[in-house]
């Protein structure tokens, strides 16, 4: 039987928040985990429930718990169901971090993981590096054989598009200033991954908020947004990072800003929670960030010229949606673009699989989740995707190409851009 | 967790390891910790961890299941979402957890017949999602629609705000297929609506479970009305609301729902996900559901203002869309979980008076909470009578929790004394079996008793459910009474 262990050592604010979770059991069906394995424990309310008797010394914190913590997607699509308004992010968070503490997240992929994230990420010079690097493997195939060779690769070399050439991974100008009638001041989040393989995005994102009247600034000392730190435990590092943004975001050398926009839903969202992970210091950072959508939507789209004639489907990142709570917006600019039809497809708010790093490190679990989204996409056929997180856009791109599927996966400001310029 | 020992290798390993070959290993859990969860459903009063949960993926996976539970002598319950509210999918006696969330299939839609077929794991709100492209819908909508299932609503007899005007979950199953526990298969009933001989559907729709393992479930569809009007009636009394309900069923009008949300509901929904624009200030608001030809709304609402006005209505507020209706509706359905942020557990009663002692019942039930000095809320289905008082309350508090217990006592000998009964639709399951004899002579008892035994002669499905243990039983084993005897 259970062999006995110190209870878990949960935040007591946390601990206190599972109270408010009453068993309704509402967040059932809006999981993905649970959708897919019927059991309760690999539900929200099962989650919360292990962790509340874990804490309470009732049941073992051992990897059973643990594995239950890793296998969720971190959607948080059950926060936009409970009624009773449980955090379970946050929650989750506290949990993956106590697991961690405990040495309860064994094997390659989580060690794999915490060497990228606190070695590489953080530092800009080396993730370029290493991104570079990565580019010269994929020029002499190497990436393919690697994959070939080693089968753990392989989900990873899938996934990942060409790196693109090192002028296309540079830094965004400092400061790009607005076109026709100055309406304020914005600064733009660059994003660790985004910056590297989406860099084009980024400066579509820079056009649209200029384009919109706003000059845009790039604080050149931010950093990664410790999104992914957070979600797998590390709040250390999670907190490190916010507060380099923190500061790089409040210089002054550009003058007030009206907001901090970020194009990554993943990252936003993190923003959002800095006054969580460091109250009192980290309220302004997260009361200024705004998803690029939502801000444009927020101040009033100027409505582009140019026409797109096509079909578009909007599916919505777990972090934009579910985390952020920007649902309307995206859709309000996408049909703000003329001859664009927007079309729904069924479960658009319901997780893709990528998740951070989930994809790789569950690539079973990632593919069984994505495979219903693809099914409903593939009955509407549209000719553009279009998903605002850098890791939904890389996770719809192979799964699109994958299952034959002829529709473009974009982010929302690349068809805006598109409209704008012509 | 329970005083039954879990299973394990050394006490039953040939029944874990038959059930892990029926069904997979993945799909057959026994850790205690694994157990945990299953200990408790919608109703936390108390935790009874199930000896094993297995979820099978078909009907013969089932059948296989309660052959090996019966072989090794050993007790199941079927479970669907686990949102019950009375207990009902609850492992007592280390009982095995047949758990049928793998069973999710919509088997057919007949949309000429109007009828659906579907496993039992099916999500309840799934079904009308699928349909509503077709002109159709599912009737029954308990408030938990979202996550419970169809044959978790088959084993409660379901209700839900909309049960005034089309009934239940009895009115609206055609047909099951049933595995009994002695692992026989029977399908009951008919597709065609009439079956010859006695009413067994009847039998086993609300039978909480104690009469074997549903595992197809033929459904009436209905026909998504032409128009629907919906009204919020905000009063500064609870009482005067429940007036306008007696007042609307005597003018002989049948809304679809007559639903009061009272204000301290209204003030936990608001500060919810599921914030509808209820006025906090308010008493209590009326949701007025009417449905129907669109050339009657007209009329059927000016009589609705006109009575409303007479019982000092403040404000009638018409939904403007269907938008604004789902936002009502979303408002009025997740009431339950937002009690979440009063306290950390809730204790949901349900019980029915007659309507026209509506308001009297209420101010007493009222009083009695303020007597236990508890934290009372009432959301209910008034025009059925139906209440729902929700105690807010935290477990850790036993002498609380004694308060709790002893508080929905007096409220259930109160309904039942103003001619109501114990439940309306969350059915007795472990929480009210000990309060059967309220309304039920020994001789009454005797005869459910012996229904149960025709499908269930050793009581291995389902066990200490519905009806109370005999006093002899009682007498040799207190525990057994019970939620009011074993420390919560």
């Amino acid at each position: 039987m259970a062999e006995t262990t110190a209870p878990l050592q949960l935040d007591p604010a946390i601990l206190e928040g599972t109270l408010d979770c009453v068993h309704c059991g509402l967040c059932l069906s809006a999981c993905p985990t649970y959708r897919i394995t019927g059991r309760e424990n690999s539900s929200p309310r099962g989650r919360i429930y292990l962790l509340r008797g874990a804490a309470a010394g009732e049941i073992e914190f051992g990897s059973l718990v643990a594995d239950e913590l890793s296998l969720c997607l971190g959607c948080r699509a059950c926060e936009t169901q409970c009624p009773a308004g449980v955090e379970y992010g946050a929650l989750l968070e506290e949990g993956r971090a106590a697991a961690a503490r405990s040495g309860l997240r064994k094997g390659w992929g989580p060690r794999l993981e915490g060497y990228v994230l606190r070695h590489l990420l953080v530092y800009p010079r080396r993730l370029h590096a290493s991104f570079s690097l990565l580019r010269f493997l994929q020029k002499l195939r190497l990436d393919r054989l690697g994959a070939l060779l080693l089968p753990f690769l392989k989900r990873g070399q899938s996934l990942l598009p060409p790196v693109p050439a090192a002028s296309a991974r540079q830094r965004l100008p400092a400061l790009t200033p607005a076109e026709g009638e100055r309406r304020g001041r914005v600064a733009l989040l660059e994003g660790c991954v985004m910056a590297e393989l989406f860099g084009e995005i980024n400066r579509a994102t820079v056009r649209v908020l200029a384009q919109n009247g706003y000059d845009v600034v790039v604080p050149q000392e931010q950093g990664c947004c410790g999104a992914l730190h957070a979600h797998s435990g590390d709040m250390d590092s999670a907190r490190k990072l916010a507060d380099r943004n923190i500061a790089a975001f409040s210089a002054d050398e550009y003058g007030p800003l009206d907001a901090v926009v970020s194009n990554s839903a993943g990252c936003g969202a993190a923003l959002r929670e800095v006054d969580r992970w460091l109250p009192g210091r980290g309220d302004l950072l997260s009361s200024q960030a705004r998803d690029v959508c939502e801000w444009l939507d927020e101040v009033g789209l100027r409505p582009p010229r140019g026409k797109l004639p096509g079909r578009v489907c909007y599916d919505d990142p777990c972090h934009l949606v579910h985390a952020q709570g920007v649902r309307a917006a995206p859709r309000r600019l996408l049909n703000a673009i003329e001859d664009l039809e927007l079309v729904p497809h069924a479960d658009a708010e319901s997780c893709c699989g990528a998740a951070g790093t989930y994809s790789l490190l569950n690539p079973a679990m990632a593919a069984e989740v994505l495979r219903p989204k693809l099914d409903a996409l593939e009955a509407v056929a549209p000719d553009w995707i279009v998903t605002g997180n850098p890791g939904c856009l890389l996770q719809l791109r192979s799964g699109a190409r994958e299952r034959g599927l002829a529709a473009q996966v974009v982010h929302p400001v690349e068809l805006l851009d598109r409209a704008y310029r012509g | 967790m329970s005083e039954s020992q879990p299973l394990s290798a050394s006490t039953t390993p040939s029944l874990l390891d038959r059930l892990a070959a029926i069904v997979g290993e993945d799909n057959c859990l026994s850790r205690p910790e694994e157990l945990y969860t299953y200990g408790c459903d919608g109703l936390t009063l108390g935790s009874h961890a199930p000896s094993a949960v297995v979820l099978p993926a078909d009907r013969d996976q089932v059948v296989a299941v309660v052959a090996a539970c019966r072989k090794f002598e050993r007790s199941f319950v079927p479970r669907g979402a686990g949102t019950g509210l009375s207990g009902g999918a609850v492992p007592m006696d280390g009982a095995v957890v047949i758990g049928l969330s793998r069973m999710v299939k919509i088997v057919e839609i007949d949309a000429e017949n109007r009828i659906a077929v579907v496993q039992p794991g099916v999500v309840n709100a799934h079904l009308s999602e699928a349909i509503a492209h077709m002109g159709l819908f599912y009737a029954p909508d308990p408030s938990s629609q979202q996550a419970c299932t169809i044959g978790g609503n088959v084993a409660e007899n379901s209700g839900g705000p909309h049960t005034l005007k089309y009934g239940t979950t009895t009115n609206h199953v055609l047909s099951v297929e049933m595995v009994l526990p002695d692992a026989s298969v029977v399908r009951l009933g008919s597709a065609a609506g009439f079956a010859p001989g006695y009413d067994l559907v009847g039998a086993v729709v609300g039978s909480e479970g104690t009469l074997g393992i549903v595992t197809e479930v033929t459904v009436r569809l209905v026909e998504i009305p032409e128009a629907v009007e919906t009204m919020l009636a905000i009063f500064d009394d609870v009482s005067d609301a429940c007036r306008l309900v007696g007042g609307i069923i005597r003018s002989g009008m049948v809304p679809a729902a007559l639903e009061v949300v009272d204000r301290r509901t209204i003030r936990a929904v608001e500060a919810s996900v599921y914030a509808a624009g209820l006025p906090t200030d308010a008493g209590a608001v009326l949701i007025i559901e009417l449905d129907g030809a669109a050339c009657e709304m007209q009329g059927l609402t000016d009589r609705i203002r006109e009575l409303a006005a007479r019982e000092g209505v403040r404000e009638l507020r018409v939904a403007r869309d269907a938008e604004e209706r789902a936002l009502f509706w979303r408002a009025r359905k997740g009431a339950f979980g937002a009690m979440g942020r009063l306290a950390p557990d809730l204790y949901v009663h349900d019980a029915v008076v007659p309507r026209a002692s509506l308001p009297e019942v209420l101010e007493e039930i009222c009083a009695i909470g303020d007597r236990y000095h508890l934290t009372l809320s009432n959301v209910f289905h008034a025009g059925d009578g139906n209440l729902h008082p929700n105690i807010s309350f935290d477990r850790r508090n036993s002498e609380e929790l004694a308060r709790v217990v002893a508080a929905g006592r007096e409220m259930l000998e109160l309904c039942v004394r103003v001619g109501g009964v114990l439940t309306g639709e969350h059915g007795v399951g472990m929480e009210k079996r000990d309060y059967m004899g309220l309304l039920f002579t020994p001789e009454d008892l005797e005869a459910m008793r012996k229904l149960r035994d025709a499908f269930n002669p050793d009581g291995i499905c389902n066990p200490g459910k519905v009806i109370p243990m005999t006093r002899a039983c009682t007498e040799a084993n207190p525990r057994a009474r019970g939620y009011d005897e074993v420390p919560l």
